[in-house]
């Protein structure tokens, strides 16, 4: 038999498939304006048995494909433990959403946080601050990295910021300097979060934005905890999806 | 519904916004509660109650005043409802639940403001509540920050208003000031009523209210079966109703709801299959219509068993002790009754937390939900340690925060969900 998850996100949609325990495929696209048909794309051919759905869109799909839903807390909680036996808790800064997750001994759910309602310090934060810096994200990273000391960004609202970093270049600031101050801005934000609801242990960090290196760089200093990352850490919500449809039949 | 615009016009409504109101209010009725499946016969008589919110009911009330009544309204579960009573008077509660007329709300007030005080404003401005237009005193009362603040810059848009001062801590003198307080409210209902509180009209008021709590108690004590023989939306729509209903036709029909619900749970039916998981909600409150996180959690496949909230428990369940013969040994027994109350603007206020254990407990709740307004500073405040509590306890609890709009509705539904899937695995 095989599973597939799919996990429509704000910014990307994610299919994974699952086949005699193994990950056998996955796929991944923006989610554009129409995420209904990239997931429709997306699962073209995938070749499944059974299917669940997470994510933003989780609901929007339900309406068309007869299938499951399931939050994308438990789907990244059940996906976690497809990649690691030993973290107990989950960071997940997505493109919309940031999750703080602490999960029980047995790798249950316990207890969860998110951000609040707008995209204040998650990834769509990071692309407009690069854009706001004519960085590429890649780029936005690096030279956050070759930065020895980091402006302080008091703003984690995305327009507030933009006007912050844009008030900052204008009194002469370096861009890498700035750079490196919005990267630290979002991982003290999210390692809060993470604080309040798993205070202690390894950290499996998911999510596009732990492809950064210096998110990443920033959250093992700042938390001074082990930090894990799935080889693809985009995918981990569509595994737990593919997972749970297996759990379910 | 009969044509009411007459008497509309004559409260001096804003027919068209009005209108719009009724409309938005009428349909958002219809897919939350009618469509609602399983429900009690004994509902019948709330939506109709709900049809003629803005008809018969105020019909009913303009008619009370022409007879010599005298209308008060109030915006808490701290102004005694037997002492409006007892000169003969009609109290309603005058809560605001929806987004409406908020930019005019905020010409006079902080963008930063609560729901439920904003909404007080923008019915005003608006003037689409007939409840508020209709009455002849206007009731606040020192409870929170905002709305102490509030009421100063309220005071010049209403007839009539009583601002009653309110205790923070539950010391003897806090105990004192609450009833110096109801004393002089005693005075202002006797000037404006033009009658006086007798033992006899009193005693009567006390019984009343006692029954249209004690109807409301049983209700909540039928909502810990499983199957849950009524939904959580239902519930809360009747402590809703419980504000502006007559109180006795109130008791009766909740009376014959319970009469029915027994029937379902001796008969082991109900309006989710047995083994749902089961919620209960702490914190604000909810104001007509506010229906959304309830509405967000019934259809996350669970159900609500139980509200700790002035639009809930909060409100209903201490009685007033029907003791002494005089208007001061009954006015007593009334501070008793509304000193227990545990609203978090008291300081400490420990009895609050035990009770949603206690609740979580006897309604076998899987689960608590931790509602607070954004921006309901005491109800936040007081949410981290409740919640620590909580879990201290082993009763899973989920923090959430939000207001009248409905932008957030995705994300609360995505905690909602992720919340009750973390009840369904224990």
């Amino acid at each position: 038999m095989r599973y597939a998850g799919i996990d429509l996100g704000s910014r990307t949609i994610k299919l994974a498939v699952i086949e005699d325990g193994r990950l056998v495929l996955s796929r991944k696209a923006p989610s554009s304006h129409d995420p209904l048909g990239t997931a429709r794309q997306l699962m073209d051919g995938a070749g499944f048995d059974r299917i669940m759905a997470t994510g933003y869109g989780r609901h929007l799909i339900r309406g068309h494909f007869d299938c499951p839903v399931i939050s994308e807390i438990s789907a990244f909680v059940r996906g976690s433990r497809f990649f690691s036996d030993h973290c107990c808790a989950i960071l997940d800064i997505g493109g919309q959403d940031t999750k703080a997750i602490s999960l029980d001994t047995d790798g249950g759910l316990c207890k969860f946080e998110m951000n609040d309602r707008c995209a204040a310090g998650t990834g769509r934060f990071l692309e407009i601050m690069a854009i706001t810096l004519g960085f590429t994200l890649e780029e936005f990273a690096d030279a956050a990295l070759s930065a020895e000391k980091a402006e302080k960004i008091n703003s984690m609202c995305t327009v507030f910021a933009e006007s912050e970093v844009v008030s900052l270049i204008a009194q002469g600031a370096g861009r890498n300097e700035v750079a490196l101050g919005i990267h630290k801005a979002i991982v003290s934000r999210s390692g809060g979060l993470l604080k309040r609801v798993a205070p202690e242990g390894p950290i499996f960090f998911a999510g596009g934005v732990a492809l950064n290196p210096c998110a990443l760089a920033l959250l093992k200093t700042e938390t001074g905890r082990p930090v894990f990352v799935p080889p693809d850490p985009q995918i981990v919500g569509a595994v737990g999806a593919a997972l749970s449809a297996a759990e379910n039949g | 519904m009969a044509d009411y615009t007459q008497m509309w016009q004559d409260l001096g409504l804003d027919l068209k916004s009005h209108d719009a109101l009724l409309g938005v209010l009428g349909k958002a009725y219809a897919d939350i509660f009618l469509a609602q499946k399983d429900r009690p016969e004994g509902m019948k008589y709330f939506d109709f109650v709900m049809s003629e919110v803005h008809g018969l009911r105020i019909r009913e009330i303009v008619d009370a005043k022409a007879q010599g009544r005298v209308v008060v309204g109030s915006y808490c579960v701290f102004v005694p409802e037997e002492l409006v009573l007892a000169v003969d008077g009609v109290a309603v509660g005058l809560c605001a639940g929806a987004e409406f007329g908020f930019e005019a709300a905020e010409t006079l007030l902080p963008r930063n403001t609560c729901s439920l005080i904003k909404s007080m404003f923008g019915f005003k401005l608006g003037r689409v509540c007939p409840y508020l237009e209709s009455c002849d005193v206007v009731v606040g009362e020192n409870t929170c920050d905002g709305k102490k603040k509030a009421y100063e810059i309220f005071a010049p848009l209403v007839k009539d208003l009583y601002v009653m001062d309110m205790p923070q801590t539950k010391s003897e003198a806090g105990k004192k000031l609450l009833r110096e307080e109801y004393k002089k409210f005693i005075a202002k209902l006797e000037k404006a009523s033009g009658k006086k509180i007798t033992p006899a009209s009193l005693k009567k008021a006390i019984e009343t209210v006692n029954l249209k709590r004690k109807a409301m108690i049983r209700l909540n004590a039928l909502r810990a079966a499983d199957p849950a023989p009524i939904s959580g939306l239902d519930s809360l729509l009747i402590s809703q109703v419980f504000f502006h209903d007559d109180p006795a036709r109130f008791t009766d029909s909740v009376n014959k709801l319970c009469d029915e619900l027994e029937a379902r749970v001796k008969g082991h039916t109900g309006v989710a299959p047995k083994g749902t998981t089961r919620i209960v909600i702490s914190g604000c409150p909810m104001a007509v219509p506010n229906w959304k996180v309830p509405l967000l959690i019934e259809t996350s496949k669970a159900v609500i068993v139980g509200e700790e909230s002035c639009v809930g428990e909060r409100s209903t369940r201490w009685l007033t002790e029907v003791k002494g013969s005089t208007v001061d040994e009954m006015l007593d027994a009334i501070v008793d009754r509304y000193f227990s109350i545990d609203c978090a603007v008291f300081t400490p206020n420990p009895t609050r937390v035990d009770h949603v254990k206690e609740m979580a407990k006897k309604l076998h709740a899987n689960g608590v939900i931790h509602y607070s307004l954004q921006f309901c500073q005491p109800y936040i405040m007081e949410s981290g340690p409740v919640e620590k509590d909580l879990e201290k306890s082993h009763v899973p609890t989920l923090r959430l925060e939000t207001d009248y709009s409905g932008e957030d509705a995705g994300q609360l539904k995505t905690r909602i969900e992720a919340f009750v899937e973390r009840l369904k695995k224990r």
